[in-house]
């Protein structure tokens, strides 16, 4: 082995899992790193590392071994050799995996294994990724600090007395502090994008319908979405190339062409038309969030693109209306868990089967899982139906209308992710509706079913931010390409925690 | 953005209340959680007024997310898991039969 190839191996082993797919892909397609190493360089870190964050509910030591060595026969006859093929990853764990323990982090799903895999997870499989893990996550997606979670909290990895955001929490620590090189999400409400800004990743919201929800244990079927997150754009286009498109398991899935992604990204963003909506930079934000945000925009305008101001007038409804769907969706898709066929079962003393249903469910779900099902039946009961939940669909069109209204004037539109960095752990667990507050900017894309990035852009007292692009439906590759050229210029993307 | 002062309109949803959602679907609760869920419930259910605001009269509800167009398959049969498979979640079995205790009366 000549010197500079020792030289290599050795200061890339010693931090081969901080690679990005793509500097991983080319030392891998080019021999000088095997899967194997990278993978094992990733458990190893994993090991070392997670103790502190708590960011896995399963490590799946053997098979992702077993994965990496089939990677590297692949990469030896060059059969099928993916930009995935032998890249580390893990998923959130509301995403079926065929004989991995899939919990949604909840007591009610904690031994359960799938017999089957989600789409995504067959099309990453296909390509060649390691699957390492599980991320933690609020349970059933139902929060936004992952500390819903039954089995424990996630740390942020920038602050370990802070949470990571969530619901994808354990997704968005996991990226950050180089534990896989890429996540997947699933994002109802801002769950992708809200840990992504709370932990300095880049995290896409998809389009819904974009990429199946085959397998993806539901929380509001309308509203659900699975999208990348990763250590920038470029990754996220990657991974996105793989899992878009139309499923034959997934009806609502849509037939739409996929494009090339990553061929998009280099295309320049000069003349294309920025909105920024006038209700998302009202009172309340803080002010280091405002002025990364502003300092984004003049980045993004130096790059060519036209800034615009618009509005989106139906904002301040956005939160009632996502809660009060979310509530009632999931109120019905919840339903499933009643101790018969699958999960957790507390039959002891029951004398006929609503007994089980109580006991099982009593015992199974947390107390805010138990909250959002019974605001769910209320608002869908006889004589609420109309005042909340139709009121709510009606309002929803309003703002799918201001969203369309936005996009004839604009390509895409830029705006906080968050109005704060990520608060300190147990600051909001006590009042509910505080909570739901924080997702006030993350929520109204879900409604209309738009999709949205979130990029790191700066740092307040410290703690990442977050900006989002939102885009019209289907176009994702407009979103990464502004976000590519963005993170051209600037190295907010590149930082990492120091874990102590 | 603050969230605006929802329009006041005197409501509570009780501990009763409660009770009662909470055995339509099925959930066990104990009497200090009706408790402080029914002030939680009160406070967020409050929260929702907001929506009065909105002039919703001859507005459609959305009833879909992205396509309004059906999607059809050819109505064939396809393979789909094993009975094998499907029983090595299911909790209590009685030979090739998923058990669960007595759902009708015995009368």
């Amino acid at each position: 082995m000549s010197r500079c190839r020792w030289f290599l191996m050795k200061s890339s082993i010693m931090e081969l899992y901080n690679l990005s797919i793509r500097a991983a892909h080319d030392l891998i397609s080019k021999k000088q790193v095997s899967s194997l190493e990278l993978t094992k360089a990733t458990l190893d870190h994993i090991h070392n590392t997670d103790p502190h964050i708590n960011a896995f509910v399963t490590v799946a030591d053997e098979l992702a071994l077993e994965q990496a060595r089939q990677a590297d026969r692949r990469l030896q006859t060059g059969a099928k050799v993916t930009p995935l093929t032998g890249i580390p990853f893990a998923v959130k764990d509301c995403i079926s995996t065929n004989a991995v323990r899939t919990t949604c982090s909840s007591k009610i799903l904690e031994n359960y294994i799938p017999q089957y895999n989600a789409t995504v997870i067959d099309r990453l499989a296909d390509a060649g990724a390691v699957l390492v893990g599980k991320h933690n996550m609020d349970e059933f997606g139902m929060g936004s600090s992952c500390e819903n979670s039954a089995f424990f909290i996630t740390h942020n990895p920038w602050d370990l007395e802070r949470v990571p955001g969530g619901s994808s929490g354990g997704s968005a620590a996991a990226v950050t502090a180089s534990m896989g090189a890429f996540a997947l999400g699933e994002d109802t409400g801002g769950s992708i994008r809200m840990p992504a800004s709370f932990c300095n990743v880049t995290g896409l919201k998809t389009t819904y319908g974009r990429v199946s929800r085959y397998g993806l244990i539901a929380l509001v079927s309308s509203f659900d979405s699975i999208g990348p997150m990763a250590r920038d754009a470029y990754d996220c286009a990657t991974v996105l190339q793989v899992i878009a498109g139309q499923d034959p398991h997934d009806a609502t899935s849509l037939p739409a062409p996929v494009p090339d992604y990553l061929q998009n990204l280099e295309k320049p963003v000069k003349g294309l038309r920025l909105g920024i909506p006038k209700e998302y930079f009202q009172a309340g934000m803080e002010p280091g969030v405002e002025s990364s945000i502003r300092a984004a925009i003049r980045t993004l305008e130096e790059l060519g693109m036209e800034i615009r101001e618009v509005s989106l007038p139906h904002t301040k409804y956005g939160l009632p209306v996502y809660y009060l769907v979310l509530f009632a969706e999931a109120s019905a898709n919840l339903a499933r868990f009643d101790g018969t066929r699958f999960g957790l079962s507390v039959i002891e003393g029951a004398e006929n089967v609503i007994d089980l249903y109580l006991q099982t469910r009593r015992a199974g779900f947390g107390p805010e899982v138990k909250r959002r099902i019974m605001l769910g039946a209320y608002v869908l009961s006889a004589g609420y139906y109309d005042a909340y939940y139709l009121k709510a669909q009606k309002v929803r069109t309003l703002l799918r209308q201001d969203f369309d209204a936005a996009f004839e004037l604009c390509d895409a539109l830029v705006a906080p992710t968050c109005p704060t960095t990520a608060f300190k752990l147990g600051e909001k667990t006590d009042d509910p509706l505080t909570m739901y507050l924080s997702d006030i900017y993350v929520v109204a894309t879900n409604p209309a079913g738009v999709p949205a990035l979130s990029l790191p852009c700066g740092f307040s007292n410290a703690m990442p931010v977050g900006m989002q692009l939102i885009g019209k439906h289907l176009s994702e590759d407009v979103l990464l390409q502004i976000g590519y050229a963005y993170q051209s210029v600037t190295d907010w993307h590149l930082k990492r925690p120091v874990i102590v | 953005m603050t969230p605006q002062e929802p329009a006041k309109i005197d409501f509570t949803i009780d501990a009763n209340m409660v009770k009662h959602v909470a055995f339509l679907v099925r959930l066990g609760i104990l009497e200090e959680e009706a408790q402080a869920f029914s002030h939680q419930f009160t406070a967020i259910i409050d929260y929702f007024h907001l929506l009065n605001e909105v002039d919703t009269q001859n507005v459609k509800p959305a009833c879909e997310t992205s396509s309004t167009q059906n999607v059809m398959r050819p109505d064939e049969m396809q393979p789909s898991m094993s009975r094998q498979d499907f029983m090595k979640n299911v909790p209590h079995q009685d030979g090739p039969f998923v058990q669960v205790p007595l759902v009708f009366d015995e009368e």
